[in-house]
């Protein structure tokens, strides 16, 4: 059982895919990842030998930042955008779009499923 | 396109200059800004800048965290205070 960067457990998947499964690990540097420790990205994560699977641990702990230590990072950044009182910030409070997206339409995955809101009626 | 790293951050040069005027005679005024594109300098903290925001000026005190952002950032240039309440329940046909 391969246990990479806490409780990640991906198996049966190709080595490259299975390591998109960490938080912060994505197909690129999943391949850069196999690409430095020399792990051919085709194998199973249940055909590696655990040589390999070391390598791989190790190199994830001390060259990339994923899982709580990253979500935490990006919590940070936004608390922080939220504390200076920035445009930024403000759009976050209110769970919109924050790089200036339309809202007339759209922006529905900030905002969430869509709630009709009644049409002021004509005195 | 992002701004060449050969040019620095941009900054209104007669904003940062009375700033560094006043932080060489240790007097803390508010300054007025038009210059909502002004990235914030360390020289800036502890001063309040007043940015415009179309309307009227803004008093923005700046602090560490918002070294880096624009003026613009903190002084927003829409008011919006919500929609028209529906009154669906209070006006019968």
């Amino acid at each position: 059982m391969a246990r990479i960067a806490g409780v990640d457990i991906p198996r049966e998947k190709r080595v490259e895919v299975a390591l998109t499964y960490i938080y912060g690990i994505g197909l690129s540097t999943a391949q850069k990842i196999l690409q430095q420790t020399s792990v051919n990205p085709d194998t199973r994560v249940r055909d590696l030998t655990e040589d390999q699977v070391n390598r791989l641990r190790e190199l994830i702990d001390r060259r990339h930042k994923v899982e709580g230590d990253l979500r935490r990072e990006v919590a940070l950044n936004i608390k922080r955008l939220i504390e200076i009182g920035s445009y930024r910030g403000l759009r976050h409070r209110r769970n919109l779009p924050v790089r200036g997206q339309r809202t007339k339409t759209n922006a529905r995955a900030r905002r969430g499923p869509k709630r009709t809101v009644g049409a002021r009626r004509k005195k | 396109m992002s701004r060449s790293v050969k040019k620095g951050p941009y900054v209104e040069a007669r904003l940062l200059g009375r700033v560094q005027e006043m932080n060489k005679r240790n007097e803390k005024r508010i300054v007025k800004t038009w210059s909502r594109a002004s990235v914030i300098f360390p020289d800036f903290i502890g001063h309040t800048v007043a940015v415009y925001n179309g309307r009227k000026h803004v008093p923005v005190y700046v602090t560490e965290n918002m070294v880096g952002h624009r003026f613009g950032e903190f002084a927003p240039t829409r008011t919006f205070r919500g929609h028209v309440k529906s009154d669906r329940s209070s006006a019968p046909r």
